[in-house]
């Protein structure tokens, strides 16, 4: 009964989403305000039934319902409750209401905030929010759907990949495509703009918050799973280049840009046609990244089932939402007339810089992405594009990137100076040098491009404080202004310094545990030493042990440095009753200069002895503490003011009221 | 500077960072590109040796033996032809007789020496490219009625 609760809520959403899609818009053109006061209360309807929907899969989890195809393939009676409910969002068709749950929250976000846009606006970007939800219901509903019953029912299920039964990947999903969905918003209110024809301040000053709030939640998700790859997965790594993380990552290079491109239309009024290609170029990205992951095209990590009419249809909404949204940007994009001129050296001509960066960037991962399916699809065999091309395309185009990165926030609106910019960063250049020397003296192996890693870290972490003094004058004037200048700088600009400070670290981190990692892989039995960078890990031998719903082998590993005692490291090799799949649990021990990390793995010969395997990453947990940095900066811009009580400023009377109310 | 020259300075910006790229990526392509062959392919096609591939087919039942420091020697095969592969490392926790995989190095005299081993997390799963090397040499059989699974990602040592 719930599994139909949920189909019949799933089908309602979707006649919902059909009425919400057409008739606002067709009230919009002909400036029918009862037509386009339907996208409200359609909003919230679409909300309720896909919630219905969303909770009625999760009791048919909870209550391990194994007349569901579904629950049958990803759960188990003896699963801990928290992975029955992260199982809902762990395979093909739950994910998607996942995402379709988080697009209607969204869509009665606008409902509910936008009261004080203009009403076409308001009207046009609900439609536009539920063309995108019929798609995806038709999609579920035709070919992915959750609630598929099967008889006759068996008596347990196949349970969650193992893999997958972790607290750090439970969350990873969800934030990930509040990310992405969060573009949509973005998206929704660029075709908006371009039926209407206009863009302008409000209506960067209502998309920016939008964009950062899925960017904070993109970052998030992008760090959780490369975390969780990072300790789950025990292979030491935390970026693979593989098509999916790729396909998180090229939204985030997009949204990254849109963020500093739409500050422009907020602020200077120009960049108007740019920043709405961007809004569609993100989408777009989110779109690809979603279906790139579930269609199972790519070998990958998460290839899940390939099914030809699944893809058949995904290529069709692809099509369909990027090519409709491009073509109506040619058709509409030129009128979008900028008023700001600015000279190539300001403030806008870094952040376009960026822009162009960023999406170049973006461009070559796609690329590189695609590129094995494009020579097999024409015939030219089966390749495969690893970490050592994205490697040597990436990294080349960021470097300048973050040397500018330093130099932009100095940078007046309009018309600037390098000069006096650059000589305002003395100090920054120095502290970097300075850096780069005593890396190099240290750090006598490894890979120069290391060294200018680390060197830039400290170039744009410095220059971000030397930006922050600037605008305190610090030790220019006297202390207390400083002071009454920190407490009125506005939480925005808080954001950007903190996002910048952030990065710089989180470089720092990719740069060490990039060029000094050492590894170190043997057979050892119970007493042999082996030393990596410095460290004595000394094998005590396995013993066995069980937990809730595995068996597990236990490495213990004694890590002394200089015969000075560390820590104790136990790696375990689990095998879950379910499916007597293995999985190997990595012992990691993080310090300030870096992660100590070991794993066990079989059994080779006798008299105790296991292949292990050990290593040193250095700074990796600067990159994590780097992202934490990130998106709290993130955070604390979106809660600045400016943002609750900017919206309404294009009815400028009306405004304050719905301030107070937001 | 008037407002057209102005855009043409971002536009030759953008063609430069764009042509940067564009020459980053070609010369990427051209050196960091993986081929995947079957077996038979390995055998018929005469690589040269120390080309960097990816060799993909069944781990074949009996072949697998554990050398010391590490190091497990297999044959992989597309059940025409067999491979023999060297690797030194912790396999994938899937890793089995009859299992399908992938497995990227270098030839070295007619033996692959592997660097990276990659299995699905699944025992149903099939990595697509060696589901079409097998159909390819005639010996394909339905490996379970659905592909689903997880694949592990690339053991070894990374570069």
């Amino acid at each position: 009964m719930t599994a139909e609760i949920g189909h019949f809520a799933l089908i309602l959403a979707l006649m919902v989403g059909l009425v919400q899609a057409t008739v606002p818009m067709i009230g919009a053109a002909r400036g029918n305000a009862a037509y386009m006061a339907v996208a409200g209360p359609a909003a919230f309807a679409q909300l309720a039934l896909v919630v219905v929907a969303f909770g009625s899969l999760m009791q048919l989890y909870i209550t391990s319902d194994f007349t569901v195809l579904n629950v049958v393939n990803n759960s188990h009676t003896a699963k801990p409750l928290l992975y029955k409910i992260s199982g809902v969002w762990g395979n093909h068709e739950g994910s998607l209401l996942l995402w379709v749950l988080i697009l209607t929250l969204f869509g009665s976000a606008v409902a509910l905030f936008g009261n004080n846009l203009p009403p076409g606006l308001r009207a046009r970007a609900l439609s536009v929010q539920a063309m995108i939800a019929v798609g995806f219901y038709l999609f579920m509903l035709f070919t992915s759907n959750p609630f598929q019953r099967i008889w006759p029912a068996p008596l347990n299920g196949n349970d969650l990949n193992p893999l997958l039964q972790d607290p750090g990947l439970a969350f990873h999903p969800p934030m990930l495509y509040l990310g992405y969905v969060g573009f949509s918003m973005a998206f929704s209110f660029a075709i908006a703009a371009l039926i209407e024809g206009r863009v302008d301040a409000a209506w960067a000053r209502w998309v920016r918050p939008w964009t950062l709030a899925a960017w904070c939640f993109l970052t998030s998700g992008i760090a959780l799973g490369s975390w969780w790859a990072y300790y789950e997965l025990g292979w030491g790594g935390w970026w693979f280049w593989d098509p999916v993380e790729n396909a998180s990552f090229m939204p985030w290079l997009a949204g990254t840009a849109l963020l500093h491109s739409a500050t422009v239309v907020e602020k200077r009024d120009t960049l108007k046609g740019w920043t709405v290609l961007l809004a569609i170029i993100t989408f777009s990205l989110s779109l690809l990244g979603t279906f790139l992951v579930r269609s199972g095209v790519l070998t990958s990590v998460h290839a899940f089932a390939t099914d030809p009419a699944r893809g058949v249809f995904i290529l069709a909404l692809l099509i369909v939402v990027i090519g409709g949204s491009l073509a109506l940007f040619a058709a509409r994009g030129p009128s979008l007339q900028a008023t700001g001129l600015f000279q190539p050296i300001s403030r806008e001509g870094a952040l376009l810089f960026n822009n162009l960066v960023m999406a170049t960037a973006a461009a070559s991962v796609l690329l590189g992405t695609l590129y094995p399916l494009l020579v097999d699809a024409v015939g030219g065999g089966k390749v495969s594009v690893g970490p050592p091309f994205f490697n040597a395309v990436f990294i080349p185009l960021m470097l300048p990137m973050i040397v500018v990165m330093a130099v932009g926030p100095l940078l007046a609106w309009k018309r600037a100076d390098l000069g006096p910019a650059l000589t305002r960063l003395w100090l920054a250049a120095l502290v970097a040098f300075g850096v780069m020397a005593a890396t190099w003296a240290v750090m006598t192996d490894g890979p120069l491009l290391g060294v200018v890693g680390v060197g830039l870290a400290a170039w744009l972490f410095a220059g971000t404080l030397v930006e922050l003094a600037g605008r305190l004058r610090l030790f220019r004037a006297a202390p207390s202004e400083s002071l009454a200048r920190l407490i009125r700088t506005p939480r925005a600009q808080w954001g950007m310094t903190l996002a910048h400070l952030g990065l710089a670290v989180a470089i720092a981190g990719m740069a060490g545990a990039g060029a000094w990692k050492k590894e170190s892989i043997q057979a050892m039995k119970p007493g042999d030493v082996v030393n990596v960078s410095g460290y004595d890990f000394t094998f005590k031998g396995a013993r066995s042990l069980s937990g809730p719903n595995y068996d597990a082998v236990a490495g213990t590993f004694e890590v002394t440095r200089q015969g000075k005692p560390m820590v104790t490291l136990t790696p375990e090799k689990r095998v879950y009753h379910v499916g007597q799949r293995p999985t190997t649990e990595a012992a990691i021990h993080t310090t300030f200069l870096g992660d100590i990390y070991a794993v066990i793995g079989d059994p080779e010969g006798d008299a105790g002895a296991f292949v292990t395997r050990i290593y040193f990453n250095p700074l990796v947990a600067w990159m994590w503490t780097g992202v934490l940095i990130m998106v709290s900066g993130g955070v604390i811009s979106l809660s600045d003011r400016r943002h609750r009580v900017g919206a309404p400023q294009r009815r400028a009377g009306a405004g304050l009221a719905h301030a107070a109310r937001a | 500077m008037k407002r057209k020259h102005k855009r043409l300075t971002f536009v030759a910006l953008a063609m430069v960072l764009l042509g940067a790229a564009a020459a980053l990526m070609l010369s990427a392509f051209k050196e960091n590109i993986v081929f995947f062959y079957s077996p038979t392919d390995v055998v018929g096609k005469h690589i040269a040796d120390g080309r960097r591939i990816r060799v993909g087919g069944l781990v074949e039942e009996g072949s697998v033996k554990k050398e010391p420091d590490a190091v497990v020697s297999f044959r992989v095969t597309d059940m025409a032809t067999a491979v023999p592969v060297r690797y030194k490392g912790l396999l994938p926790d899937l890793f089995r007789e009859g299992q399908g995989i992938v497995a990227e190095g270098r030839l070295e005299k007619g033996t692959f020496m592997a660097d990276e081993v990659l299995a699905k997390h699944d025992e149903k799963y099939m990595p697509p490219e060696v589901a079409e090397a097998l159909k390819k040499s005639g010996t394909w059989k339905e490996i379970g009625d659905r592909m689903k699974g997880q694949a592990t990602k690339p053991k070894g040592t990374p570069k």
